[in-house]
């Protein structure tokens, strides 16, 4: 089959989802073509690309393309794409933003944020969670090209390193309709929570915002992402982009620590996937604890701060 | 300004997911149908550029079966002046699209808000997908919206993966979908829920927008997760316990 993934980069170096994709289709002994969408030094994207697995990469270069942009993106990849006799068309979590356009201007249909895909006599079937993740179903696709989005940190990232050779070709990203017309960063730079590895959450018995720095400390000793339960979102200890659960975020770390979280229904939706899963909780009865690996009956307040010392002790 | 606010029908956030016998979809029998919370923003965001604009209508629209009505009731009883209800059973959400581009066309909208995904699918297409069909600009996960006071331009500050957030311009006609945090909807009032009741909802039928359902996904084998087990719960004194942990998290987990 014809495959190609538009991949994701920022700040000169490639996102570790788009390394997924390439070498997850690698696995299946499907060769790929990556798009790298920019202008400027692009190589150490290509070579991780080539690291992944990518047999050919594209890159379509313009000025416009310099930042990512929703329009930009769909514009440019169907230009090219439009000629190439694509079967299908996949890319990682950013795709979720812009995929749907492409897909339109291609008149087809487009999965976001599958789990898994496989490829069986020359048809795309993929696995997607719904309602956060309280079920999932196959999706299968009924047009060409089959297009769909993965997860981030659903599969490894460790492909065989192919040829990767590049080809760069003038791309055409046409009017780009919206304007960034400022970056507002905030203060810290914080590790994006769908895509951490160890991600601390705080629900309500955090008491306060500023409680939350106790979580952040022990969270940056092993450079996890912090995240939050709605409880402590609703009550303002939080904000939202660090929610966790059916209308927040929804994660699969290697490890997951839940402290004072109970374990609402909608918040179990939105971790249940994560390979280790430790409760801390003052309450011996929370739910939590029927879905954790690990759990201790204790106090937070007591519990976080000793967990931040013994992991220092442990990175030295 | 014709203010269109995409809206959807779905199952509560606390509703126990079950399966049908031949997986082809889950049971919505007993079912709890509320307005799935993202677009309750859009909404609430609608009727504050109403406001802010001194003009304009704030038209709710929903693409689905005919208990949806109900959602669009919510809407006009928050505050929504019309609403349309495209009746149609379908689960393809690029014939929802559809659907909706072809109302704003016949209904001259002049903006579309959602919120960013319906909380049953996740999946973000339906508005992304109208924006490219009405080739409008669209910009999603949106925490703030400010018009210029002639509705002509809009400035919105969208949240990026990682911390950024970033402030956007762009000119109507456009789509905006929004996330949580932008606002605090409102409560409907009675004397709001009084009102709707004769408000119009119009009705169109498919084939009334010139559409006929043709799939481009098929769903399939439904299922629900493998239960996690209880692991084990830690004893001893709480030091003891944390270092037990991190041991465990180290060579029997190997996750740290």
């Amino acid at each position: 089959m014809k495959v190609f993934v538009v991949a994701e980069h920022k700040d000169g170096k490639l996102k570790r989802v788009s390394a997924e994709v390439v070498a997850e289709f690698g696995r299946q002994g499907q060769e790929v073509t990556a798009l790298v969408l920019g202008s400027g030094d692009l190589n150490a994207i290509t070579g991780d690309l080539a690291k992944a697995g990518a047999s050919k990469i594209i890159v379509l270069e313009h000025a416009d393309l310099k930042d990512y942009s929703t329009e930009g993106y769909a514009n440019a990849a169907h230009a090219y794409l439009s000629s190439q006799g694509a079967e299908v068309i996949a890319s990682g979590g950013q795709g979720k933003d812009f995929m749907p356009r492409l897909a339109a201007k291609f008149g087809v249909g487009v999965a976001n944020d599958c789990t898994s895909f496989g490829l069986a006599s020359g048809k795309l079937t993929v696995r997607r969670p719904v309602f956060a993740g309280k079920c999932s179903k196959s999706v299968e696709f009924l047009k060409s090209p089959a297009m769909f989005t993965l997860r981030p940190n659903v599969v490894s990232s460790e492909g065989k390193t192919a040829a990767g050779t590049v080809e760069r070709v003038a791309a055409t990203p046409g009017a780009i309709r919206t304007k960034v017309a400022e970056v507002i960063a905030s203060a810290a730079k914080k590790v994006e929570l769908t895509e951490a590895d160890i991600i601390i959450s705080g629900g309500r018995s955090l008491k306060s915002a500023d409680n939350f720095k106790i979580l952040h400390e022990c969270a940056a000793v092993v450079g996890a992402a912090v995240g939050a339960s709605r409880a402590a979102v609703d009550a303002g200890y939080a904000p939202h982009a660090m929610q966790v659960g059916q209308t927040g975020k929804t994660v699969s770390p290697k490890l997951y620590i839940a402290c004072g979280i109970s374990g609402a229904i909608q918040h179990l939706a939105g971790m249940r996937t994560s390979k280790v899963i430790v409760a801390i909780n003052k309450d011996a009865e929370a739910p939590i604890f029927q879905k954790a690996d690990y759990g201790i009956v204790g106090d937070l307040f007591e519990v976080v701060p000793l967990l931040t010392a013994e992991l220092k002790k442990l990175k030295g | 300004m014709n203010i269109f606010v995409c809206i959807k029908q779905v199952p509560d956030t606390e509703t126990k997911i079950r399966i049908k016998g031949d997986k082809s979809g889950i049971e919505t029998n007993d079912v709890k149908w509320i307005v799935s919370p993202y677009d309750e923003f859009a909404i609430e965001e609608a009727l504050r550029a109403k406001a802010f604009l001194k003009t304009g209508t704030v038209t709710v629209v929903t693409v689905g079966p005919d208990r949806a009505v109900e959602a669009l009731r919510t809407g006009l009883a928050m505050g929504a002046d019309t609403a349309v209800h495209v009746r149609w059973e379908t689960s393809c959400n690029v014939s929802i699209a559809k659907a909706v581009a072809e109302v704003v066309k016949k209904e001259n909208g002049s903006v579309i808000f959602s919120g960013k995904q319906a909380i049953d699918d996740d999946q973000g297409v339906v508005f992304a997908y109208t924006a490219e069909l009405l080739n409008w600009p669209s910009t999603s996960t949106v925490s703030k919206v400010e018009f210029g006071t002639d509705g002509k331009s809009v400035t919105v500050e969208k949240e990026v993966d990682g911390s950024a957030r970033h402030k956007i311009a762009m000119n109507t006609p456009c789509v905006i979908a929004m996330t949580k945090g932008i606002n605090a909807p409102r409560y409907a009032s009675l004397p709001g829920i009084m009102a709707a009741k004769k408000k119009t909802v119009k009705v169109y039928s498919p084939s009334d927008l010139g559409l006929s359902d043709s799939p481009l996904l098929k769903d399939f084998d439904y299922e629900l997760p493998p239960e996690r087990k209880a692991g084990i719960k830690l004893s001893g004194e709480i030091p003891a316990q944390v270092a037990e942990l991190v041991k465990r998290l180290r060579e029997e987990a190997k996750v740290i």
